[in-house]
């Protein structure tokens, strides 16, 4: 019987953990922010890893694994979007924390800030997703170009209109006051 | 004053035109206690991509070990191959001992047949001897 001994050395668990590790987080966000819904998002996120595990012995030719995992991670939940038309839970997410603003400020703070939440859920996903990974993931244009399979220069004027949705809607929330 | 240049970030943030670290800048300006009055309303924006950084994903993954397919098949094969050699073997030896025997007694059977034959052509030299003797005999 004659062996190849060309094969990849295959990844045990925590090799793979390893390199999964530091971006987990990331798609769990990207999921969350399509999908709004976090349970939703950590089955997505939980079912991406296992694909990326189940490619695990090929994993090792990939330039950059977290592109991959995040290119992977976009398509699979706007598929999901598609095929079911999102009934979506809406999430109501409260957990950051702030310093030594008075508790008036705070509520107020807590407040608009949900708003950004909201106001970026009624962006088209286009937007959605280049914000995401611009304002929160901090990907350069070329990185995000290449993730969403766009010219960078639609990148820059996707992630302009985006912020401006953000502060126009942001302002009228502000000049109807709360509510 | 650095007001003039947070005003100057701004412009060029919403046009889409800032790098990574001058968005850095903004936020660091914005998560500070005291931010301008007439630029406090982009406060929540640049609050809320910080605090989205912080989402952790905290669910466990359940990773089958994953056996590696290829071992296990070329051991299997092996496995097989062994087994019908040496089983393989000892079936091919009994049919050729069962052949061998088939052939033996066929080749006995003819011979005994034969045999016979030939015992019955002595019985007629036999009768030649007795005719024979009777003629000595009668001379």
């Amino acid at each position: 019987m004659v062996y190849t001994t060309t094969e990849q050395p295959i990844m045990t668990q925590s090799e793979f953990l390893k390199v999964v590790m530091p971006f987990k987080d990331k798609l769990y966000r990207l999921s969350k922010r399509l999908l709004t819904s976090a349970e939703e998002a950590e089955d997505a996120t939980q079912e991406i890893l296992m694909k990326l595990w189940s490619k695990n012995d090929n994993i090792a030719n990939y330039k950059n694994v977290e592109a991959f995992a995040m290119t992977m991670t976009k398509n699979f939940c706007l598929d999901r979007l598609k095929s079911k038309q999102s009934n979506n839970l809406k999430l109501v997410h409260s957990n950051y924390e702030d310093g030594n603003t008075s508790l008036q400020k705070q509520l107020e703070a807590r407040d608009s800030v949900s708003w950004v939440e909201k106001i970026m859920e009624e962006l088209p996903d286009q937007q959605k997703l280049v914000l995401q990974l611009r304002d929160v993931e901090e990907y350069d244009f070329n990185e995000i170009a290449d993730l969403l399979e766009m010219q960078p220069t639609a990148v820059r004027v996707a992630l302009s209109r985006a912020r401006k949705t953000v502060r126009e809607k942001l302002m009228q929330k502000h000049s109807y006051g709360i509510g | 004053m650095e007001l003039d240049r947070i005003e100057k970030l701004l412009e060029k943030y919403f046009e889409a035109t800032t790098t990574v670290e001058e968005e850095e800048q903004l936020r660091d300006y914005f998560s500070q206690d005291s931010v301008a009055p007439h630029l406090e309303h982009y406060a929540p924006m640049f609050t809320y991509f910080s605090i989205a950084k912080d989402e952790r994903f905290t669910k466990q993954v359940p990773l089958k070990p994953r056996v590696s397919y290829h071992k296990w098949i070329s051991i299997a094969a092996v496995a097989v191959m062994a087994f019908g050699i040496y089983f393989g073997n000892d079936y091919r030896e009994q049919k050729e001992a069962e052949y061998a025997y088939n052939e033996t007694k066929k080749a006995l059977g003819l011979l005994a047949q034969n045999l016979e034959r030939g015992t019955q052509k002595v019985a007629y030299l036999n009768e030649f001897e007795q005719t024979k003797q009777k003629i000595y005999n009668n001379n």
